[in-house]
């Protein structure tokens, strides 16, 4: 057990409903956006970047762990949703649920990224906040329990240590605030497994947390 | 609460840069940084799309703030050419002509971008005058639209607008600092802007080999290979066909008569 027994709470707050980190003057709701976008792509792209940049960039680093991965995926991602975005007629980006789209992207690019990262020589920088293997989870390494510095940053780490088809939708759900059906949407998978699999992933959180030494306050 | 982690809490601000790298990449802004070449500092700007604009400033801030104003896009200064970029211009700027180096043209006519991929031909180290680019672009009487095109190139050097000479072969006007910037960008190729006006000015607007019967631009790597016992100038393509020479099929003078 890591010296200074942290307490960690999987709490989640279904209504969260507070503004994501790095609240920018250009933020807009995703209908307007979408709107807006329909009319003139280049005028309304800059507002989608501001709006969404942190909710794809949250995504990335929570799936994949490692904070430079995560900002490669989360540039090639907004990128991507433009050149699509240029080849749409206005009726399809007006229709477009932005939040749920962009997490498709960004997912699948993790996706594509943790297959590469496969048997990589890439050492691993365990000094930066959450930085990991994902495809090598180790859910009780020491190392990598006593460099998580902090609460949050245990839990992010508890977090990667889960399987992808539990941590993602995890991640969509209760870190990116989406809804079950956007989650759904996203993931391609009907609305009733997204559910059972973010409970099914909380609740291997909670026995991780467990497992870990961590005290579990509040489910 | 302190001790409390929540899973929403893991929700984090992207770094600084990302947005900024994103809408550079889509072309929605641009990087400009320093370019050293051999009429001093120049700035390039550049996206994702390619390579912008090549202007003159007084600094770093004035190069982003002028770029900005003229493109209406934000312009975000960076302290030097990523690598790539910087390899592939310097390629450029010494002659290779193939190196890869993408142009990011959007807004201009199809006539600009006409004149400006038939400057691009136009070898380094060698000249050829504004008929030449209205006639190989079929508007052989578009000559005044031709230079008007080339004083709009925005990214002087990388399209060697400086190639292209007055029809009467002075060296002529140049948009990046005017015409000594030109003269000296020549210079820097290997030629001599004096001798070349020299010539132009004693009528002498072609040169053929009297061993071969070809004529060429006088700047062509064919004319230049003419020992000075077999070369002979000529006022017109007209004067030279009536002496029984053809025209050289690199160079293509072209049947305009200096007016």
């Amino acid at each position: 057990m890591p010296p200074g027994r942290g307490r960690v709470a999987v709490a989640v707050r279904p209504d969260a409903t507070a503004p994501p980190p790095g609240v920018f003057s250009l933020v807009m709701d995703d209908q307007t956006l979408a709107l807006a976008l329909a009319q003139d792509l280049d005028a309304a792209f800059e507002p989608l970047v501001r709006t969404h940049a942190d909710r794809c960039y949250s995504i990335a680093l929570r799936v994949l762990g490692n904070p430079h991965d995560a900002e490669e995926v989360a540039q090639d991602a907004l990128v991507r949703a433009y050149r699509a975005l240029a080849g749409y007629e206005p009726g399809r980006i007006r229709d477009l649920r932005l939040r749920p789209w962009l997490a498709t992207i960004t997912v699948n690019l993790c996706r594509n990224r943790a297959r590469r990262a496969v048997g990589s020589t890439t050492p691993l920088d365990v000094a930066t906040a959450g930085g990991r293997e994902p495809a090598a989870p180790r859910r009780d390494g020491p190392a990598a329990q006593a460099e998580a510095s902090d609460d949050r940053e245990r839990l992010a780490a508890l977090l990667g240590a889960l399987p992808e088809r539990y941590r993602v939708p995890v991640v969509l759900r209760h870190v990116s605030d989406l809804t079950y059906a956007e989650v759904a949407e996203a993931l391609g998978r009907p609305e009733g497994t997204v559910k059972a699999q973010v409970h099914r992933g909380l609740a291997m959180l909670r026995g991780a947390a467990r497992d870990a030494g961590l005290e579990e306050v509040t489910p | 609460m302190t001790d409390r982690a929540q899973l929403t809490g893991l929700a984090v601000t992207s770094p600084a840069a990302l947005a900024d790298d994103v809408l550079v990449e889509v072309g929605l802004a641009d990087r400009v940084a320093p370019l050293a070449t051999a009429i001093g500092t120049l700035w390039v700007a550049w996206n994702g799309r390619g390579v912008v604009a090549v202007a003159e400033a007084a600094d770093g801030p004035a190069a982003a703030a002028e770029h900005a104003a003229r493109y209406g896009r934000r312009a975000v200064l960076g302290r030097t050419l990523p690598r790539g970029l910087a390899s592939a211009i310097s390629r450029r700027l010494a002659g290779d002509r193939l190196a890869p180096l993408a142009l990011d043209l959007r807004g201009r006519t199809p006539f600009e971008i006409a004149v400006w991929a038939k400057a691009l031909e136009i070898p380094y180290g060698e000249i050829r005058p504004y008929g030449w680019i209205a006639a190989e672009i079929g508007r052989p009487r578009a000559v005044r639209a031709v230079g008007t095109a080339l004083g709009r190139n925005p990214v002087p050097l990388l399209v060697p607008c400086h190639r292209v000479v007055r029809t009467d072969g002075r060296i002529g006007n140049y948009s990046l600092g005017g015409p000594h910037n030109k003269r000296a960008i020549l210079a820097a190729e290997g030629l001599d802007p004096d001798a070349l006006e020299d010539d132009a000015r004693r009528g002498v607007r072609l040169v053929g080999s009297d061993t071969t019967k070809i004529c060429c631009w006088p700047t062509c790597r064919h004319a230049r290979r003419v020992a000075p016992q077999h070369r002979v100038p000529f006022r017109s393509l007209r004067e030279a066909a009536t002496r029984g020479y053809r025209p050289c099929k690199v160079c293509r003078p072209v049947a305009y008569e200096a007016s």
